[in-house]
């Protein structure tokens, strides 16, 4: 394949998963994604969209028809940064952001999302923080998507984190709460319910809604 | 009725100035803003990329919390001033209203924790606070220096009015530049106002980010802003912290002081530049001008 056919290949029919719009449209409200005109208000409205492989337009024509390969691997809900633009302006009214975050969700789950991406790492580490804190530290958040996806940086943006530690806005601190066992108890039987509900939805499987 | 204050992470580190001044403003306006105790994460954008279930409980948590707080009162309401915090805990308050099995499952993991679901705790933005339970009268007799001849650009970023429009007009927003008159100064008319300033982009894909913080800065500097009037943590910093990369990049010179709203309402109400840390900024122009006192107490022009 040539680099200016920008990856996209043939795909036939056959190759395609027919379950995968069914899966995303199971987050609440999902249902609406089938009721997209493709008009492209959501890529026009998109501040983001000159950066994506695929503009957001795309992608949902591209989860209607099946195209899961594709839409999971693809940089474009990663580089989504919420501004809820495109969900505000859609004359259909999809939550085009809560597609885009149920796409992310499965992509992680199936560990299929473009790898050393620094998107994808931030919400990684973002949640693992959380989970054992029940707090996000700026500074350690930060330092840890660094050093996974490029430790140069840390060197670049040493000036800025001199500037911001004398001015107090740079803490060293692991923020944490108190009854971290409250936390952990909600998020187990979180976790429990979403298995009981993957077994009682086999068919389309609740995966986007996690 | 009753504020109980929620700051989230940014409030407490890079965005520490925000709480400061916010809180300075409330004490100021004689309304008591104590935080919530134990509060924990919102979930924010990163979260609800792998678990929306999860950050839905996480968000359910800080209710639970508040209505233990508020003893029993039961119109409470969280005030939020980090724009990804507001959307966070509104998201899942309207989700446990919108969806009642959703609701179920987040009641029987409160439960598992010994804590009861708290529904009717509201997610208030301090602007909304500001504008509709305080008054812009209320503000303007505050005022003893005004900020007349001061030329602000007011930013909303996106969150704080997008997806739900709970207080002001999602696509032109004017709570924050009616504050501002009220203080006396003149409010630029840019179409900016609500564009995105590349979240916490500048901080994983630099260039891509920058760009849109880029963006902003460049189109506030050619209105003739002489500040930025932000109400997030996150686009405060992302429009002042870059700006000698953005610069350096760009070959552009985009120095402008970028602030946040309550400092400008603090200074405006002669409050003390440091108890609304002024000093914790970094942009190139840290001193904004000065305000002017207004004669005999009374506020003047607008």
């Amino acid at each position: 394949m040539k680099e200016w056919e920008g990856g996209h290949k043939v795909q036939y029919e056959s190759e395609l998963d027919p379950h995968f719009a069914l899966e995303i449209a199971s987050i609440p409200g999902g249902d609406k994604l089938f009721s997209c005109i493709q008009c492209g208000t959501c890529s026009g409205m998109c501040p983001l969209s000159h950066n994506m492989d695929f503009t957001p337009r795309q992608v949902i024509a591209m989860i209607r028809a099946g195209f899961k390969d594709e839409v999971l691997k693809s940089h474009t809900t990663w580089l989504c940064a919420s501004c809820y633009n495109c969900t505000v302006e859609c004359p259909r009214e999809i939550k085009i952001t809560d597609i885009m975050y149920a796409v992310k969700r499965i992509a992680v789950r199936k560990k299929i999302y473009p790898k050393r991406f620094p998107t994808p790492v931030l919400a990684g580490e973002f949640f693992g923080l959380v989970e054992n804190h029940g707090r996000n530290s700026e500074t350690w958040l930060l330092m840890r998507l660094f050093f996974r996806t490029n430790p140069l940086k840390m060197f670049k943006q040493a000036r800025l984190g001199w500037q911001l530690w004398r001015r107090g806005r740079l803490s060293l601190k692991v923020d944490s709460i108190e009854r971290t066992h409250e936390l952990k108890s909600i998020l187990k039987t979180i976790e429990k319910e979403h298995m009981i509900a993957l077994r009682n939805n086999s068919a389309a499987g609740k995966e986007a809604h996690v | 009725m009753k504020y109980l204050y929620y700051p989230g992470c940014s409030l407490k580190s890079t965005g520490r100035a925000y709480e400061e001044s916010m809180l300075a403003v409330f004490g100021a306006l004689d309304i008591p803003l104590p935080e919530l105790h134990d509060w924990n994460c919102c979930g924010a954008t990163a979260y609800m990329a792998i678990s929306e279930l999860k950050a839905f409980a996480l968000c359910a948590r800080n209710f639970s919390l508040a209505a233990e707080q508020a003893k029993g009162d039961p119109d409470v309401s969280l005030v939020v001033p980090c724009a990804a915090c507001y959307l966070g805990l509104n998201k899942a308050y309207r989700y446990m209203h919108e969806h009642p099995d959703l609701k179920g499952t987040i009641d029987k993991a409160l439960q598992s924790a010994g804590l009861g679901l708290a529904d009717g705790v509201r997610v208030r933005h301090p602007l909304d606070v500001i504008v509709n339970d305080i008054g812009l009268d209320k503000i303007s007799s505050k005022v003893t220096s005004s900020l007349a001849g001061m030329k602000v650009a007011c930013y909303y970023g996106c969150q704080i009015i997008r997806p739900y429009a709970d207080f002001d007009d999602q696509q032109n927003p004017t709570t924050m530049n009616r504050i501002m008159h009220a203080l006396g100064a003149k409010t630029l008319d840019w179409p900016l106002k609500t564009r995105c300033c590349g979240g916490s982009l500048t901080g994983t894909i630099e260039d891509v980010g920058t760009r849109l913080s880029y963006i902003l800065l460049r189109e506030a500097k050619l209105r003739g802003a002489d500040v930025i009037v932000t109400a997030c943590p996150l686009c405060q910093f992302n429009l002042e912290c870059y700006q000698t990369t953005i610069g350096r990049m760009y070959h552009d010179r985009v120095d402008i002081p970028v602030v946040y709203f309550t400092q400008l309402m603090g200074m405006a109400m002669g409050l003390d530049a440091k108890a609304l840390g002024l000093q914790r900024l970094i942009s190139p122009r840290p001193v904004i001008k000065e305000a002017v006192p207004v004669q005999g107490g009374q506020h003047v022009g607008a």
